[in-house]
């Protein structure tokens, strides 16, 4: 069974005026079966512990560990820590002109697996996971991520999720953007992938909308750079009722 | 490409087409052509013409002298085809622009010329293969493809050396001609080229540079119509490596009315002082009503110390056009694009690979010559696997 395990994780960023500490010592552990929503107000990092997690050259860890199952994450190249069974579903997906999104996935599949997947039932599970995703089959010719709306975005992420199946999902503000309808459909694609009882999820958002969809066993709230509270779906009806004011007010002392 | 595109350089300062813009020395219509060699001074890179590229090393194709070799041609095609050695100024389609044309046309003294006949269908492609064997030589080649007739010609600059070499197109009306010129000879060499083509009425050509190996190499590529409705599709497509220049002129001169052209020109540049120029001259003349042209140039730049200049002129003359339009953009190799396709388990050399064969997937799609695209895309391969070793080398030296 999958563990993802934070401990003690300093981040910074290279800004105009020196490295600017943006993580401050997160612990956290992430077993498979669980569900673990992070939220908190905007500028907390909460993203920043997404994209280190996954490797992003943009950040640099001054400390801490992150292991999956014991192997150290931080020492692998990103597409290592893809192939070891991290995944990431982007705030902001990029677009690569030119490649569509049928050659996108297949490579990625043959990367993650480690040889090509058989022809006739791949065609079938990309079409199957891109019409579970209310997305047509003919997104398979088109160019990824490229004039799709930001909809379609995040919808295309679950749609890599379901058919690369890693071990631990992160989801950085997959809700973002999306209306009702679309936050069910991606709330039911990340409540199937999670079904098969062997995945972890780490789900980041600002708001407790998307918890109404996908039920956290445990919700942390991250401030200034670390986790200041911790608890069950309650800590989530809280913040639904009073918002993230009695936190910032501790922050701000 | 994404809103991350950052640009590196345009010959052009701004991009402004009002009032205040620096007018044009001289019009591109007004540039004298000739084919008296001393028409045309000893470039000295000041001249308009000139400006980008590095005159110094091209003095012996300036020389107004008898070359030291004939480069090898040879020919082949499907049956039908004629292939005759005719003189030089026998058709004059083409005009020499500057002193290296002319002393090409001047020197090569005879042409190959390659006839389609009329409606003649052809199934396979024709081939001429140029050779340099190592000096100074030039080429001359007329392509003419007879009323109706279709057919696909590929032109492959092989070996090594300095050849200056003059290409004469005519599509005949309604006939529908291909022209892939390959520039590919080796690291050391050096290739100046005019090509002139002139589109019959209702014809369509298309038009396809594709440079690939060479130190300098340069093409210079003029079109014109012979009557209305003509369709000019010009492709072209660079990868210059270090130490490459990879320089690309074109001129559509429309006169005639309801013609159209789209120019798609697109480049790679990996490795120190690698250099791309790409100047896109479009003149619609006043009398060339219902006109309808676009231009486009985009470029990549793989790592530091390459350099891309990129210039779109075009000059209208008549209100009454369908649509007239440019692009040019240049950007750095973006590496969000790389996360994310790492972030999906594909190894960085392969995420590159992709990304860059997604950058030039649409105009390959457009060539149309499979053994061409398919060749194109082996050499791409290679020039990226390099291109990978350097930025692994250079990251090594950073690291120690």
């Amino acid at each position: 069974m999958a563990t993802l395990e934070i401990r003690d994780l300093h981040v910074s960023v290279d800004t105009e005026n020196g490295p600017k500490e943006i993580l401050r010592g997160v612990d956290l552990t992430i077993a498979a079966g669980q569900t673990h929503a992070i939220m908190g107000p905007n500028g907390s990092g909460k993203s920043t512990l997404a994209y280190s997690i996954a490797g992003h050259p943009k950040y640099n860890i001054t400390s801490g560990t992150v292991t999956l199952d014991g192997e150290d994450v931080l020492d692998m190249a990103v597409d290592e820590r893809a192939r070891a069974g991290l995944f990431l579903a982007m705030q902001y997906p990029v677009e690569v002109p030119g490649v569509s999104v049928a050659n996108f996935l297949r490579t990625a599949k043959t990367a993650i697996d480690g040889e090509a997947p058989k022809l006739r039932t791949w065609v079938k599970d990309v079409n199957k996971a891109l019409s579970d995703l209310d997305m047509d089959p003919s997104f398979g010719q088109r160019n990824v991520n490229e004039g799709f709306s930001g909809g379609e975005k995040k919808r295309h992420e679950i749609v890599q999720l379901e058919l690369l199946n890693p071990k631990i999902a992160i989801l950085d503000e997959t809700d973002s953007g999306l209306d009702i309808d679309a936050l069910k459909i991606v709330s039911e694609g990340v409540n199937r992938f999670a079904s098969q009882g062997d995945k972890g999820v780490l789900l980041i958002t600002h708001y407790t909308r998307i918890l109404r969809y996908i039920k956290p066993d445990f919700v942390h709230v991250f401030v200034d750079g670390r986790v200041a509270e911790e608890g069950g779906p309650e800590l989530a009806e809280e913040l639904e009722a009073n918002g993230y004011e009695r936190f910032l007010k501790a922050g701000a002392k | 490409m994404s809103a991350a595109e950052t640009l590196v350089a345009t010959g052009n300062k701004a991009h402004s087409h009002g009032p205040g813009s620096p007018v044009p020395l001289q019009a591109r219509s007004e540039r004298p052509t000739s084919y008296d060699v001393a028409d045309f001074a000893v470039p000295n890179g000041r001249e308009e013409e000139w400006r980008f590229t590095p005159v110094k090393q091209l003095k012996a194709l300036f020389e107004d002298a008898a070359g030291t070799e004939t480069p090898k041609v040879d020919a082949s095609g499907p049956e039908g085809v004629v292939f005759e050695t005719v003189a030089a100024d026998s058709l004059k389609v083409g005009k020499p622009q500057d002193r290296s044309a002319a002393i090409a046309w001047t020197h090569a003294g005879e042409a190959l010329a390659v006839r389609i006949p009329v409606e003649a269908e052809l199934t396979e492609p024709v081939h001429v293969n140029v050779a340099s064997l190592g000096g100074r030589g030039f080429s001359h080649l007329i392509v003419e493809a007879g009323r109706h007739s279709r057919a696909i010609v590929i032109i492959d600059h092989t070996g090594a050396g300095e050849l200056s070499s003059n290409v004469e197109v005519v599509v005949g009306d309604g006939a529908e001609l291909r022209v892939v010129s390959i520039q590919q000879a080796d690291h050391e060499s050096i290739h100046l080229a005019q090509h002139d083509a002139l589109v019959g009425r209702d014809a369509k050509l298309h038009h396809v540079v594709v440079t690939l190996g060479g130190k300098i190499v340069r093409i210079g590529t003029n079109v014109r119509y012979a009557g209305p409705g003509g369709d000019a599709e010009l492709l072209g497509v660079y990868f210059a490596e270090g130490g490459q220049h990879h320089e690309n002129r074109l001129f559509v001169d429309h006169e005639a009315t309801n013609c159209k052209s789209n120019v798609l020109y697109k480049g790679a540049l990996a490795g120190d002082h690698a250099r791309s120029v790409w100047i896109g001259d479009v003149l619609i003349r006043a009398a060339a009503e219902g006109t309808n042209t676009f231009e486009l140039n985009r470029n990549l730049v793989l790592t530091d110390g390459a350099r891309a200049d990129s210039v779109p002129n075009l000059e209208i003359e008549t209100g009454e056009i369908e649509g007239a339009g440019h692009a040019s953009a240049t950007g750095r190799f973006d590496d969000e694009q790389l996360f994310y396709l790492q972030a999906r388990g594909i190894p960085e050399d392969a995420a590159r690979r992709l990304v860059v064969s997604g950058f030039f997937n649409d105009i390959i799609g457009k060539i149309g010559v499979p053994e061409v695209t398919e060749h194109l895309h082996d050499v791409i391969e290679e020039k990226l696997a390099r291109a990978a070793e350097l930025s692994a080398s250079a990251k090594a030296v950073v690291g120690q």
